[in-house]
């Protein structure tokens, strides 16, 4: 927060960026008014629950963003010496806060798809939601922690992952469905963005099952494998000595 | 004119170098194209006959889109020149006996290009073998293909002039951050980046296909896909002309 100027003049621009994805989504459905069986506000309301999950991610797993210059100038030699879990010190390392642009417009279009929509709300819907935030958040910052891991190996960032870390935020903000099934079951059993996005999508607007509200906290168990790949990581660190 | 060309040649071949970056690139394009196709093709089944162009044309933009990416996305610029205007090395570039405008314009050329040369070639011969709807086709007649390789040269150097413009500004400025992320993705909008123009609604339509922006991609792109044809693009010809000779001076 020490350069003011710098700060809300990098806020706007995250907000312009992604107000021109909704802009994008915006003039597409001027001309075409359905896309799969949903419509428009629904469509808003998958757009920015995920973008308000990645963003909090985003914000808050900063540090494993930029690892890559925490691997190569040394810094995380000095972050093994120290007597406690290396994840919480890299997590603390880095805390974002002009991500506030992206959750700004995050949440004025949710409110706006609630607005539009017809969902009756009761206690399990807005649990859901709930539910859907944490597992979200939880599932990008998995994300992060295997791109941090990338780089025990490789000592660089890899431009690959970014199809995972932006790719998602980018094509996450239409129902997964429309990709075509194939793609729906690589999102479902490989990487989990189904299961934070369009299950619990479903339930919401009352097209599926009971159960689909589960979903996103399911998703939260791929942290598991992406902790272990971190251990993997760490174990196998050497240091480049700088 | 010797010493801009010789600027020209050490970025290009510079450019070159980084060839297991270009090929990570190369990956990354691949999947953003078909998944920006998938999105298209959904909208395409929902609803065939509000669609602007035809499937082909849509899957030739994107593909050209992801393959030309270096050539038009305003977002690479030159590092060194804002990092040069930030410690003042800047005062060392001055000092040259050279016109710094013209050296730096020929230097972001020589840059995007050495991108673009990396990287246009795996994608263009692949997406030529994708089946029919959804990979490159293969444009028309030759006169179509000249004219998108002329007008693919005018959209360069207005997106180079535009940069230009934004370097100009980092000497008043001297941090470029927040200007370049506006002008970024305002460019963006409307050079048909988030969406190919054509999608537009027609009045918003008709005044962004007269903005510069518009030359940048939209209109070599199309041209390709035989979505502008005859008197249009004589139309758009001159305008781009204009515009990369306006946005020079």
């Amino acid at each position: 927060m020490q350069y003011k100027t710098s700060f809300f003049l990098t806020c706007i621009g995250q907000f312009l960026v992604s107000f021109n994805m909704f802009l994008g989504v915006y003039f597409m459905f001027q001309r075409f008014h359905s896309v799969n069986g949903f419509r428009f506000h629904e469509v808003l309301l998958c757009f920015s629950i995920m973008l308000m999950e990645f963003s909090l991610a985003e914000a808050l797993a900063r540090g494993f963003d930029t690892f890559s210059s925490t691997i190569s100038n040394g810094e995380f030699d000095r972050i093994m010496v120290r007597p406690r879990n290396e994840i919480f010190q890299v997590l603390g390392s880095k805390i974002e806060f002009t991500r506030v642009g992206h959750i700004l417009q995050a949440i004025v279009m949710f409110i706006y798809g609630i607005l539009r929509s017809d969902i009756i709300w009761d206690y399990k819907k807005i649990l859901t939601v709930l539910f859907m935030l944490i597992g979200g958040t939880l599932v990008f910052t998995g994300i992060f922690l295997i791109f941090a891991a990338f780089c025990f190996f490789t000592t660089e960032g890899l431009e690959f992952m970014n199809v995972f870390i932006y790719g998602a935020r980018e094509y996450g903000k239409y129902p997964i469905s429309i990709y075509g099934k194939r793609m729906l079951q690589i999102c479902t059993f490989i990487v989990p963005y189904a299961l934070i996005q369009y299950y619990p999508l479903l339930y919401l607007l009352g097209r599926g099952k009971n159960w689909y509200m589960f979903l996103p906290l399911l998703a939260s168990l791929f942290l598991v494998p992406c902790y272990i790949f971190w251990k993997v990581g760490v174990r196998h660190y050497k240091s480049t000595g700088s | 004119m010797r010493k801009y060309l010789s600027f020209f040649r050490l970025r290009f071949s510079m450019g070159l170098q980084y060839r297991s970056a270009a090929l990570a690139g190369i990956f990354t394009q691949f999947i953003w194209g078909i998944m920006e196709i998938l999105v298209f093709r959904a909208f395409y089944q929902s609803d065939s006959n509000a669609f602007p162009m035809t499937m082909q044309a849509t899957s030739s933009y994107i593909w050209l889109q992801e393959a030309f990416l270096a050539l038009f996305m305003v977002t690479f610029m030159e590092n060194e020149i804002f990092l040069s205007v930030n410690n003042g090395d800047i005062a060392y570039e001055l000092c040259r006996p050279i016109d710094i405008y013209n050296m730096w314009f020929s230097r972001s050329v020589a840059h995007r290009l050495s991108r673009a040369v990396l990287r246009c070639m795996p994608i263009l011969v692949i997406t030529i073998f994708i089946p029919k709807p959804y990979g490159l086709m293969i444009p028309k007649t030759v006169t179509t293909f000249l004219l998108f390789l002329l007008t693919l040269i005018l959209g360069l150097s207005v997106a180079v002039a535009f940069c230009m413009i934004i370097y100009m500004l980092t000497f008043f400025t001297i941090s470029a951050m927040g200007v370049k992320m506006i002008a970024m993705s305002l460019v963006e909008f409307f050079a048909g980046a988030v969406i190919p123009l054509p999608f537009f609604p027609n009045p918003i339509r008709r005044w962004m296909e007269l903005l510069p922006f518009a030359s940048m991609q939209n209109v070599p792109l199309r041209i390709y896909s035989g979505d502008l044809t005859g008197n249009a693009i004589q139309d758009v010809f001159f305008l781009n002309l204009y515009w990369s000779i306006f946005s020079i001076v």
